[in-house]
């Protein structure tokens, strides 16, 4: 039987063969995180309703774990209204712009050693053009509504993403400095050796203005101004329904797993084990595999944005731009003056 | 010193810590959800659901008629007609309560002289039409002989106020 499947194989031509090999790859990548988005949604309801001394979904099959198939399932059954004035054409194309980005940086995301689609040497780079193009989903989307509550959405969305992307960029350009490579598997590998090894640590004030500006980059609270319920009832997607509105939840919660594992890959070493260098536990932890740990590490970081969804109120928009421009530009800047000195001081362990 | 003091604490995160660990303690609290269909919450005996007209042990009806529930009815909720029975004893020959209008106030049983109208703990009811919004007096004889028994129970746990 497996020769049988072996010589059809063969059989294929090369170039199809490696063409059909990426697109099973994509795949293997692509449908985990749809079913982790899913689930996202279950535990976010799951956590905040816990935090609100309630308990959440619990009707939808066994301790409610069907409830996303059922989300799912009516949002694909509802229809997508197109409002009379709208641009059709942008009105449509919107959400695969939002959701398009937010899937394709996964190429670049190293899973465990070796473990990583598209091994670029310019991963980093790859990673911030990419992020930066999901904002123009949400710009399109709140133009071409032609409601005023989503062009609002829209144009806070764009002054929140250009000033946060600032932050971000910088923040990146540390761990460059630090790691001395664009490539992420390069970066896990250089911050190799032991917990204090790992960038959270020198980088400290950068890991946390990565992750804020992460929060505000996929529009979560604290930072989510562009939907605003109780301003602009809903931001960018008021007028969309259907699979139109479940993709660009789709591309909000896939943004939010991109955010959590690239912090992950570039300050909590990514699937380096967490026990590692210290002599008798590392022996014991050494038969589980690097990728899960670099799952542990991210779910732990998207249990913080569920968390700080459910502890923190909304910042008011200027607050927004005021900690944007005014407290994490300068923070970034600043630190990575120390990286600079750090580095040519060749101060250890980090960048001897 | 104070200045340093604000701008460590609030580099620190500090405030925004103590706000995680509040909302972290509330994660592992016992949580408070009834779960309506299979749990119910503990109802009083003074509870004001659907009403029911009651009767005597010997099965006489109680109401006499008397229309102190439709003049003390806030939402103007009932009508009664009345006649006198072949007996001459005088008795309603309609007594209708319009759920719809009815505000639940209980201030016809209170009005009551013999103990007649009552409200019940039954809340889980619904209608398919509008016509089953009116108790017709037929329904309320009914409803009262079904759960005569907790009625009763509950008006003697009461007396001692009234």
């Amino acid at each position: 039987m497996i020769e049988l499947l072996l010589s059809i194989w063969n059989l294929v031509p090369e170039a199809l063969q490696i063409l059909l090999i990426i697109i099973l790859k994509v795949v293997v990548i692509a449908v985990p995180i749809m079913l982790a988005v899913a689930y996202i949604t279950l535990a976010e309801r799951k956590v905040i309703g816990y935090i609100q001394v309630r308990i959440g979904p619990n009707r939808v099959g066994p301790r409610g774990l069907l409830q996303p198939i059922a989300d799912g399932l009516k949002l694909v059954l509802k229809e997508i209204i197109i409002p009379t004035n709208a641009n059709r054409f942008l009105f449509v194309i919107a959400p695969l712009l939002a959701l398009a980005p937010a899937l394709a940086c996964w190429a670049v995301i190293p899973f465990a050693d070796g473990w990583v689609l598209a091994d670029i040497d310019a991963g980093l780079l790859y990673v911030l053009a990419l992020s930066s193009m999901g904002v123009y989903g949400l710009i399109i989307a709140g133009w071409a509504s032609n409601s005023k509550y989503a062009f609002l959405g829209a144009m806070r969305s764009a002054a929140q993403m250009v000033s946060y992307e600032i932050a971000m960029g910088f923040a990146l350009v540390g761990v460059l400095m630090a790691a001395g490579s664009m490539n992420l598997s390069a970066i896990v590998e250089s911050q190799s050796g032991s917990f204090i090894h790992w960038f959270w640590l020198p980088l400290f004030p950068l890991f946390l203005v990565y992750f804020i500006a992460g929060l505000a980059e996929t529009n979560r609270a604290p930072f989510d101004v562009a939907e605003g319920e109780s301003e602009i009832v809903a931001g960018f997607h008021v007028e969309y329904s259907g699979m139109a509105f479940a993709l660009f939840f789709l591309a909000e919660y896939a943004n939010m797993i991109l955010i959590s594992i690239l912090t992950v890959i570039m300050f909590m070493g990514g699937w380096l084990s967490p026990f590692q260098g210290i002599p008798g536990l590392e022996a014991l932890f050494s038969f589980v595999p690097g990728i899960v740990w670099i799952l542990a590490k991210t779910c732990f970081l998207l249990l913080l944005f569920l968390w700080f969804r459910a502890t923190f109120p909304r910042y008011r928009y200027d607050q927004v731009m005021r900690l944007g421009w005014k407290v994490f530009i300068p923070i970034t800047i600043l630190w990575i003056l120390v990286i600079g000195v750090g580095v040519m001081a060749e101060i250890g362990p980090w960048f001897d | 010193m104070n200045k340093i003091k604000f701008y460590l604490k609030s580099f620190l995160l500090w405030e925004l810590l103590l706000g995680l660990k509040l909302t972290g303690r509330y994660f592992f609290k016992t949580k408070i959800t009834v779960q309506y269909p299979e749990e119910k919450t503990p109802q009083s005996n003074r509870f004001r659901g659907l009403h029911a007209l009651r009767r005597y042990p010997n099965g006489e009806e109680r109401c006499i008629a008397c229309k102190l529930c439709e003049a003390v009815c806030p939402a103007l909720a009932i009508t009664i007609d009345a006649e006198p029975r072949e007996d001459g004893s005088r008795r309603t020959t309609r007594y209708d309560i319009d759920l719809f209008k009815c505000i639940y106030c209980g201030f016809c049983e209170e009005a009551c002289p013999v103990d007649a109208i009552v409200e019940t703990r039954v809340f889980e009811y619904t209608f398919e039409t509008r016509e089953e919004s009116i108790m017709t007096k037929e329904k309320l004889m009914a409803h009262g002989d079904v759960h005569e028994k907790q009625i009763a129970a509950d008006r003697a746990q009461d007396a001692k106020f009234r």
